[in-house]
């Protein structure tokens, strides 16, 4: 009795060893100081989690396949600069195009989606009809992506300085909330975006063929080939839909912070991959849950948000970013390894 | 059973020739309606390659493959699939992360369309699964994940697969080689009931109790050649053996010149932690070519393994030159003086990227370098030039890429590999597999020489005029115990056959 009840809790221990890291994380910092436990600081976490939770998706999917994508940072910046250049306040005294009329709110973010599935549809070719290897691809991809968009953002009258000036009702979205009852519940748009993202991640993976698809193709490419699935179409789509995500986390990067350089979104690639394997996704494909991503990244962000507030060294907090995903994996993989 | 019932296979004449080898020769193979039809032959008799033409995996290179009457053309395993035919293989290719429907159903999940999204029907595909798997009689949760299932239950969702796709002819590649008894039971009643409803099975098997016990006719391959085919109710364990091996020994081999003389290595009572081998003890001595013989998944590679480190032993010991030793790794065992050549060149020999000369010396670096621990680059070259002239390997020069030479020739350069290190035991684990008859004859010469040097040889391998041909004496194996050690003098194909199915 007392030793199948210390199995069954190892046993709990290694199926949810991420949200348990993510609540003693949470209670560590709450013990050195309580005030962590704050509305406002519980808000925050969230907020600067959202646009890294749509990113990592993105990468999730890939990785499932059994690849990986190291040009999602760089799609990212591109979709911050595309956006914020073509939402700018028109009295701003510096502006990328001046001669635009004011545009409707949702074309730039159009447009900025539309960018990002052509640039997931090139990586989905090169992997799938090129056999190139994900790795190399994207590498290829990430190096162009950077200077297209440092081309756009070097164009003259812009020469290369900081987008800013963006109009209210973009930056509103990055940094508005929906109120009820006076104000007592106050959610950021962009948590509810996040949360829907995830949402629709989560029935496309669980609920339909696609989703079946792509964990049979990572789980075991041959199965998948001889069963009749259409591996190149299922790749494209799932490089697409990545690239799409990677354009949203970026528009909403930029409504965020208010601005945008060819900068932005520089090594995102490798938090989101950081996050999606803390959270158990595997690298090697077939594996990996929205839940268990969605903790990968809130995990990181607690890391960097919680630390600083209770004034630990920012270097030390790399430190423990690294240790921490050097071992949620050896932990996740010992977990394959016990039952064979 | 009536003479006019009906083919529902037909394969023709198929002939499929690999770079070196004529895999199959003008083979036939007629199978009928609602029959179980065994398909046997030596390893290598070409039985896989046969079935992997009909499943779309390889194209014949001439033939015909007519399934009831109408000719078809098989490219791929998804038009086997769909022209009813399915393949149970040896090795079971599952998902394993995925659930029993999820893989019963891959890639043609039941869906309800919705715009451009096709959202899975997860209760009709449960609905489905479970009526199958009910009526084929099978305990199987289909929500289970793979990854949980034992061997015997995932073959039972495979074939409940097969099912799902009406299949009229299901391949079954050796189905029985990791069940139990009662596992077999089970399977040989869902066989039956497969037949009832006029499926054909082509059973592929080692084990001629079971065939004698389950097949309706039998089709001995023997060298990529169909032998013929027989009803089973004909046929007796001594027919079947002998139609399987019924060939004569030429001079494929070289004259015997050795002499054995003091042990130099005892193995006792050695037993794996899986207990893949179980009790292993043989002597080997100086100047001896010890054959291992067995049928694949008699556990030798395994022994062997653990013998050089690369696997862990439970008990037993290894004795070598009158001490016990322990070895725990390749290094170990190299330190003791013996040396593995792998059974997969490609996989776990050769560096297919390195120079014939890098791949030469790759085991035995430290002998080559000096004081300030840089290459010798005079001593490599002497050493590499001797052992490519001693074992006549065909190269244009040794700075040439491994990958460019022949597999007899690359298979000698791993044996100047491993004579670098001066072994005084020597493994060899199917040193002619993939090799062309000349150079085996050359592979053979070398062993001999080895041992007339001193050299203790174990050879592994599962051709058996091989085995007769160079052995002194030969160990047979059978689920990972040795069933018996035959002196040169006594030893037969027949009795070796006998030995490598006794506990089957």
């Amino acid at each position: 009795m007392n030793l199948s009840n210390v199995k069954s809790m190892r046993k709990f221990a290694m199926d949810n060893g991420i949200y348990i890291v993510l609540v003693l994380l949470i209670i560590g910092i709450a013990i050195k100081d309580p005030t962590f436990l704050s509305v406002g600081n519980l808000r925050n976490v969230l907020v600067q989690s959202s646009t890294r939770v749509i990113i990592a998706l993105g990468v999730c999917g890939i990785l499932i396949t059994g690849g990986t994508d190291l040009s999602a940072g760089r799609q990212v910046g591109l979709a911050a600069v595309i956006s914020a250049s073509m939402l700018q306040a028109s009295d701003y005294s510096r502006l990328f195009f001046p001669n635009l009329p004011q545009v409707w709110l949702l074309l730039p973010i159009i447009v900025c989606i539309m960018v990002g599935v052509v640039l997931g549809l090139l990586n989905g070719v090169i992997v799938s009809k090129m056999n190139v290897p994900p790795f190399i691809a994207t590498l290829g991809t990430m190096v162009m992506i950077y200077g297209l968009n440092s081309l756009y953002f070097n164009m003259p009258p812009n020469n290369s300085q900081p987008i800013g000036g963006l109009r209210p009702d973009f930056t509103g979205l990055g940094t508005g909330s929906i109120t009820a009852l006076n104000g007592a519940i106050s959610i950021p748009y962009i948590v509810i975006l996040a949360i829907t993202i995830s949402i629709i991640i989560w029935v496309l993976h669980n609920k339909t063929a696609f989703g079946k698809n792509i964990f049979a193709l990572g789980g075991n490419p041959q199965a998948a080939r001889v069963s009749g699935i259409n591996i190149f179409r299922t790749l494209l789509i799932v490089y697409a839909l990545a690239g799409a995500l990677y354009a949203i986390g970026g528009v909403f990067e930029a409504a965020r912070t208010g601005g945008a350089t060819n900068n932005y979104g520089n090594g995102y690639e490798l938090d989101a991959i950081a996050a999606c394997v803390v959270g158990g996704v595997s690298v090697a494909g077939g594996i990996g849950t929205v839940p268990g991503v969605v903790a990968g990244v809130l995990i990181f962000t607690i890391i960097n948000y919680g630390l600083t507030f209770i004034g630990v060294d920012p270097y030390w907090q790399q430190i423990v970013k690294g240790l921490i995903i050097v071992f949620a994996v050896s932990f996740d993989l010992a977990k394959y390894y016990v039952k064979k | 059973m009536s003479e006019e019932s009906l083919y529902s296979l037909e394969m023709r004449n198929i002939t499929k020739t690999f770079p070196g080898v004529k895999a199959l020769d003008d083979v036939t193979l007629k199978v009928r309606a609602g029959t179980v039809h065994a398909l046997m032959g030596e390893n290598g008799a070409g039985k896989s390659t046969l079935m992997k033409c009909l499943f779309g995996l390889y194209s014949p290179d001439s033939g015909q493959i007519l399934l009831n009457d109408q000719e078809v053309t098989l490219e791929n395993p998804k038009q086997a699939l769909n022209h009813g035919i399915s393949m149970i293989h040896q090795e079971l290719n599952p998902v394993p992360q995925r659930n029993v429907m999820d893989n019963i159903w891959l890639g043609r999940y039941p869906v309800t369309k919705l715009g451009p999204l096709a959202f899975v029907d997860e209760k009709k595909m449960y609905r489905d699964t479970k009526a199958l798997i009910d009526d084929l009689n099978i305990d199987l949760d289909p929500r289970m994940k793979v990854v949980n299932l034992s061997v015997s239950t995932i073959q039972s969702m495979e074939i409940a697969k097969a099912v799902s796709y009406n299949s009229r002819i299901i391949i079954m590649d050796e189905p029985t080689s990791s069940l139990t008894e009662k596992e077999v039971a089970h399977l040989f009643t869902i066989i039956r009931s497969l037949k009832s409803r006029g499926v054909s099975i082509i059973y592929i098997s080692h084990k001629i109790e079971e065939i004698l016990q389950i097949a309706d006719e039998v089709t001995i391959m023997r060298d990529g050649k169909a032998v013929g085919t027989w009803r089973a109710a004909e046929l007796t364990n001594e027919l079947i053996i002998n139609r399987m091996v019924g060939r004569e020994l030429t001079h494929r081999f070289p004259e015997k010149t050795n002499t054995p003389s003091e042990v130099i290595m005892q193995v006792n009572d050695l037993t794996s932690p899986f207990k893949s081998f179980k009790n292993i003890s043989f002597e080997l001595r100086r100047g001896e070519i010890l054959g291992i013989g067995g049928l694949v998944g008699a556990q030798r590679t395994e022994l062997v393994e653990a013998i050089f480190g690369l696997r862990s032993v439970e008990s037993g010991q290894i004795i070598v030159n009158g001490q016990t030793v322990s070895i725990h790794s390749s290094i170990d065992a190299k330190a003791h003086g013996i040396a593995l050549l792998t059974e997969e060149r490609r996989v776990s020999g050769i560096f297919p990227v390195l120079s014939v000369l890098n791949n030469t010396i790759v085991a035995n670096l430290k002998n080559y370098t000096n004081m300030f621990g840089f290459m010798r680059e005079n001593k490599i070259r002497k050493a590499v030039d001797s052992s490519i002239q001693q074992l006549r390997v065909k190269t244009p020069s040794t700075r040439t890429v491994i990958a460019n030479l022949s597999g007899g020739n690359q298979q000698k350069v791993l044996l100047a590999r491993w004579l670098l290190t001066e072994p005084d035991i020597l493994i060899l684990d199917e040193p002619t597999r993939g090799i062309d008859v000349g150079a085996k004859y050359e592979i053979y010469t070398i062993i001999l020489e080895l041992a007339n040097r001193g050299k203790g040889i174990i050879m592994i391998s599962s051709e058996m005029p091989e085995l007769l041909g160079v052995s002194d004496r030969i160990m047979v194996m059978c689920e990972g115990r040795i069933t018996g050690t035959l002196q040169r003098e006594e030893a037969t194909q027949e009795k070796i056959m006998r030995l490598a199915t006794q506990f089957m």
